[in-house]
C-alpha cells in the first residue's frame, strides 16, 4: 500500500474532533476502521488533506443495551465486538450474523459498523439487518449539533450519505425487539464465504395471533443504495406465512429489485437470488419466531 | 512532517520517525528490520501481513504505523519463546509438512494463535472460518488445518488443566 500524503491528527474527545473536522472543512477526513478509507486513498479516489483518527476517542467506544429504549453501538465498535456481544447475539441475534459475514475475520478486528455504513457500498453486510431493525443513526456537527435520522434514508447512493461534511456519525440505535418478532439476514457472493456479497436481504417479521402482524424487507447490493421492497412486504401481512406466501413475496422482491450486472454477478442471477434469498430469510425469521413461543414477552 | 512513533513489538519497544502515511507493514519491515510479516496484497485481503494487535488479528498493511501506538504488537518473531524452541503452532506446521513456499506461513500462524486464544479446541470448520482471511496458493489448506488442530491439542496438554 502506498498512500498519498497527509497530516494526521488523533483527537481525544468528538468534540475536538468535530473542531478539527469544521476547520478542515472539505479537506479533511475522519477515519475509524480505516479499512474502506485507506483503500479508497490508496487508489486515489480520495486525497485528504488531513486525515482525522477516530481510535482515540474512548467515549466512542462502546455497545450499550437500555432495557427501555433498546440497544446503542458507538462509532467505534467494531464488526468483531459486535459478534462477540453476548447481549446482542441474545437478543439481535440477525446483526450479529450480518457483522459476522463482513469480510475477514481480520478486517472485522480493525472495521466498525458505523464505518461500514459510512462507507455506504450497496452492498454492506450490516445496512439490510439493521434497516429491517428500524435503525436510527445519530450525526452530529459542530457546536454539539445533534440529529437522528432513519437509517433508511441515510444512505443517498453509491458511496455518498447524508452527512454534511462537517458531521460524524457518533451511534447507531436499535429500538427494542418487539414481542413476538425475529429477523434474519441470508447474503451470497459468487465464490466464496468472505468475497463481498453479490445479493443480501435482510428481515424482519412480527408475529401476532399466529399470522404476520408487521413485516420489513430490506434488499442489498441490487440498487444504488440498500432497498426495501415494500411490496413484497405487503402480500405478508395478514396472513399465516406459508411456503406459497414466502415464495410470492421473494418473487416479488425480485421484481421490484434494480440490480445491475457488473465483475461480481450478472443483473439476472441477482434477481433470482434476490427471489431465494428472501424466501429463505423469511422462513428463517419466521421459524425462529415460532420456537421462541411464549419465551418472548413484550419489552 | 516525520513524527516519533513508539512501537512495542514482541515486547521491545522501537522509536522510529515515519510519516503519518506510513502503515505499520511498512515500518516493521523497512524500519525496524523484521522482515518475518510479508506483504502480498497490499489491500488486506490475503492475510500474509497479518499481525496481532493486543492479542488480535489484523492487516498490517491496512493499519497507520501511528495508529499502532500504545498497543502490544506481536509478529512471527515474537512467536517462539527461544532460538532453540518453535512456538508449538510453528513447530505442529513444520511436523505436519503445512510450509511450502512460506510466503504465507507468519500470517497463518498469527491468525491461528488470534483463533487458538477464542477456542482451544476448534473443529475443522472454525478453523477454517478462522483462517478466511489467510490465503494460501501452495498447499490446499489440508495440512494447515491439521497444523492447527495439532497445535491446539500440543497447547492444551501444555496447559494444567
Amino acid at each position: 500500500m502506498s498512500l498519498p500524503q497527509f497530516a494526521y491528527a488523533a483527537p481525544k474527545t468528538l468534540e475536538e474532533a468535530l473542531a478539527l473536522l469544521a476547520q478542515h472543512r472539505g479537506d479533511a477526513r475522519v477515519m475509524a476502521g480505516g479499512t474502506d478509507l485507506l483503500l479508497k486513498m490508496e487508489r486515489r479516489k480520495l486525497a485528504p488533506a488531513v486525515l482525522i483518527g477516530l481510535k482515540r476517542i474512548d467515549e466512542l467506544r462502546y455497545i450499550r443495551f437500555e432495557p427501555e429504549q433498546g440497544l446503542f453501538i458507538g462509532a467505534l465498535a467494531r464488526l468483531s465486538d459486535v459478534v462477540e456481544d453476548a447481549i446482542i447475539r441474545a437478543k439481535y441475534p440477525a446483526i450479529a450474523h450480518a457483522a459476522s459475514r463482513t469480510a475477514t475475520v481480520q478486517i472485522r478486528n480493525m472495521g466498525t459498523v458505523a464505518g461500514n455504513l459510512c462507507n455506504s457500498s450497496p452492498c454492506a453486510d450490516n445496512a439490510p439487518t439493521l434497516i429491517a431493525r428500524g435503525a436510527k443513526v445519530e450525526l452530529v456537527g459542530a457546536q454539539a449539533r445533534s440529529r437522528w435520522l432513519d437509517l433508511e434514508k441515510f444512505f443517498t447512493g453509491p458511496g455518498a450519505t447524508a452527512l454534511a461534511p462537517d458531521e460524524i456519525m457518533r451511534q447507531i440505535h436499535v429500538p427494542c425487539p418487539p414481542g413476538g418478532s425475529a429477523a434474519a439476514y441470508q447474503n451470497i457472493s459468487a465464490r466464496s464465504k468472505v468475497d463481498i456479497s453479490a445479493v443480501s436481504v435482510g428481515v424482519h417479521l412480527t408475529r401476532r395471533d399466529g399470522k404476520c402482524h408487521d413485516a420489513r424487507i430490506v434488499l442489498g447490493a441490487v440498487a444504488p443504495v440498500p432497498m426495501r421492497a415494500r411490496e413484497a412486504e405487503a402480500l405478508l401481512v395478514g396472513t399465516g406465512m406459508d411456503e406459497d406466501v414466502m415464495r410470492a413475496s421473494g418473487e416479488m422482491a425480485a421484481r421490484e429489485a434494480r440490480p445491475i450486472s457488473d465483475v461480481r454477478a450478472s443483473s439476472e442471477w441477482r434477481r433470482e437470488m434476490v427471489a431465494v434469498l428472501t424466501r429463505r430469510a423469511l422462513r428463517q425469521a419466521w421459524d425462529s419466531i415460532a420456537s421462541a413461543h411464549g419465551g418472548i414477552v413484550n419489552r | 512532517m516525520k513524527q516519533i512513533i513508539r512501537l512495542t513489538v514482541n515486547g521491545d519497544v522501537y522509536e522510529v520517525a515515519a510519516h503519518p502515511w506510513r502503515t505499520l507493514n511498512d515500518v516493521l519491515r523497512e524500519d525496524i528490520h523484521l522482515t518475518g510479516t510479508k506483504k502480498g496484497c497490499g489491500d488486506g485481503d490475503c492475510g500474509a501481513c497479518t499481525v496481532l494487535l493486543d492479542g488480535r488479528a489484523v492487516a498490517s498493511c491496512l493499519t497507520l504505523a501511528i495508529e499502532a501506538e500504545g498497543f502490544e504488537i506481536v509478529t512471527v518473531e515474537g512467536l517462539a519463546a527461544s532460538r532453540e524452541k518453535l512456538h508449538p503452532i510453528q513447530q505442529s506446521f513444520v511436523d505436519e509438512g503445512a510450509i511450502q513456499c512460506g510466503y504465507c506461513t507468519p500470517g497463518m500462524e498469527l491468525a491461528a494463535l488470534h483463533l487458538l486464544s477464542k477456542n482451544s479446541d476448534p473443529t475443522e470448520e472454525e478453523i477454517r472460518a478462522g483462517l478466511s482471511g489467510n490465503l494460501c496458493r501452495c498447499t490446499g489448506y489440508t495440512k494447515i488445518v491439521s497444523a492447527i488442530k495439532e497445535a491446539a491439542r500440543r497447547l492444551r496438554a501444555d496447559r494444567p488443566a
